[in-house]
């Protein structure tokens, strides 16, 4: 279980560019649940994640993944609770090493790493097994490197490596939005997939309100770095981006204006 | 022509600069940190071996304290930028303008001779060997083992954790590497393998000088950046091996220019050839390329 409370982070706080990102976000995220998070350019959504991941630490608030309080911990020591996968393709893995190298790594995530060998042989079956999964031929291509790939299958490798190993909770951040529509299509099926045979816990986030409801168990909508409205069960059963956005209007008498999000 | 012994004598530095080329890949090219520690690691690496020496320890004690002084230089460095936050280059100059002192300090003096001291190389002239064939087999031993640890530990978790860091900090924070302490044990690492490279080299010309490590960084990269040319590193142990190759080939090719007569070179033109070596080594593969793609467009 994961659990955000009251966090708060400024950007370069008694700047002229001072921006509040995060106002008071509180989220709590169960086992097995799939969340999908959408708003507007700016509502914290990115912030957000990467508070979570440990990438920039909150000013104030509390973040508890699995009975551990990870507020202060640094990106490295929460890597075993929290797995993730980056909106760059090519972020997520490392171009100059070859794809049983990138997983290798992976296998070992938030774990002590020593002097033995890092491609073990008796990996080789659980990479060939993972990779073939995918139906894009990458296992008899193990010993590739990684920027002979596409971004569409660099994308594919990076789901693969974060959901090698168990974590807490799996982050989703725009994952689909740098490829091309059938790529992005392919990526998110191949999401779900794994979501559901491993149960994993994940958090999406994504810029396109049709996705936040087409996939995922959960809804939750950001808007100036706080949660303004969480939907599940029967309640998001059926429905549809005009429904959202009605409820967005409804919760905060704002009109949206992000095109982006109604776009998609 | 090249005499025997100058021939020689080239692969014997060359070797000993293949273990400074090795450091320099480490931190330029694996870990992506451009540091200028070497200039001074090397006469560290150099005062402190001659130093115990004379003080009566044995040779390879004394070269083993010189690795370990070599990787505390390369530490300091790391830590300014990982926990200071100095920019990595400025970072590697203040530790190399602090060492000029600390080597002034150790040695007590700008120089110290070695040259009627019990060295790593003396049982080894009791071999059926000529004089200047010694220290080119020993060097030989030497640099095989340092390329052989090197090429496994870059094959092991910690290894592949570290080439993680340098390719991509952001992936690798988030696979649970702990960046920093790698580039701390890399940096360290890399200066450690330069400090050797002092300690030999002090041992094999009878004497450890303060200004022996100006211009060792530029060195290191002609070997580097030369061996890579003439030797793809498309795998670690080819990038290996190709420190080793560039930095032969770089002493050759200095002692070449200065034994050809009619070029007129003398000893102090050194420098001036180093740059020019480096620039064209810098230069030449580009221009390689840009004339190769000229040629195939024109046939197309």
């Amino acid at each position: 279980m994961i659990s955000a409370t009251d966090l708060r982070l400024t950007f370069g706080k008694g700047t002229p560019l001072e921006n509040p990102a995060l106002r008071g976000m509180s989220l709590t995220v169960n086992q097995g649940e799939f969340v999908t998070v959408i708003g507007s350019n700016g509502a914290g959504k990115s912030t957000f994640l990467n508070a979570l991941a440990g990438e920039v630490l909150v000013d104030s608030g509390q973040i508890i993944v699995d009975n551990l309080d990870v507020t202060k911990l640094p990106t490295h020591k929460r890597a075993g609770r929290v797995a993730r996968v980056f909106q760059d393709p090519l972020a997520g893995t490392c171009e100059g090493l070859s794809i049983e190298e990138n997983l290798a790594l992976a296998i070992k995530r938030g774990q002590r790493r020593g002097l033995t060998s890092a491609v073990k042989r008796q990996y080789m079956e659980q990479f060939t097994d993972s990779l073939s999964s995918l139906n894009l031929g990458l296992e008899k291509r193990l010993g590739d490197k990684m920027g002979l790939l596409s971004g569409g299958q660099r994308q594919a490798v990076s789901l693969l490596m974060a959901s090698l190993t168990p974590s807490s909770i799996l982050l989703l951040d725009e994952h689909t939005a740098a490829l091309d529509p059938k790529t992005a299509a392919f990526v998110l099926e191949l999401t779900t997939k794994i979501i559901e045979e491993q149960k994993l816990t994940a958090l999406m986030v994504t810029h396109s309100m049709k996705q936040a409801l087409e996939v995922g168990s959960r809804t939750v909508m950001l808007h100036q770095g706080q949660v303004v409205f969480d939907i599940e069960g029967k309640d998001r059963e059926g429905l549809e981006v005009k429904d959202l956005l009605g409820l967005f209007e409804k919760q905060r008498g704002l009109e949206v204006d992000d095109d982006s999000l109604l776009l998609g | 022509m090249l005499s025997n012994i100058a021939l020689y004598g080239a692969i014997e530095t060359g070797l000993i600069y293949g273990l400074v080329a090795f450091g320099i890949y480490l931190s330029f090219r694996v870990l992506d940190f451009p540091d200028l520690t070497v200039d001074g690691s090397f006469p560290l690496g150099a005062a402190v071996a001659a130093v115990l020496i004379i003080d009566g320890w044995n040779p390879w004690l004394a070269t083993g304290c010189a690795v370990m002084a070599g990787m505390a230089a390369g530490a300091v460095t790391a830590l300014l930028n990982v926990k200071l936050n100095i920019l990595n280059l400025l970072a590697s100059i203040l530790t190399m303008i602090a060492l000029y002192s600390v080597n002034l300090r150790i040695m007590g003096r700008p120089n110290v001779a070695l040259l009627t001291e019990e060295t790593v190389l003396t049982p080894w002239y009791d071999l059926d060997l000529a004089f200047h064939q010694v220290p080119v087999l020993l060097f030989i031993i030497v640099v095989f083992v340092a390329l052989i640890l090197l090429w496994r530990f870059m094959k092991s978790e910690t290894g592949l954790a570290m080439r993680a860091t340098g390719a991509n900090a952001r992936m690798a924070r988030a696979q649970g590497i702990a960046t920093g302490a790698m580039i701390v044990l890399g940096v360290a690492v890399s200066n450690g393998l330069v400090g050797l490279a002092g300690a030999l080299f002090a041992q094999s010309q009878g004497a450890a000088d303060v200004t022996m490590g100006v211009g060792v960084i530029v060195i290191g990269l002609a070997s580097l950046i030369g061996g890579e040319a003439v030797v793809t590193p498309s795998s670690v142990v080819r990038a290996l091996i190709a420190c080793v190759v560039g930095a032969i080939m770089y002493r050759l090719a200095i002692a070449f220019a200065l034994n050809a007569d009619f070029l007129g070179l003398q000893a102090q033109d050194l420098n001036l050839i180093t740059a020019v070596l480096v620039t064209l080594a810098i230069v030449l593969p580009g221009v390689r390329s840009s004339i190769a793609a000229k040629l195939s467009r024109n046939k197309a």
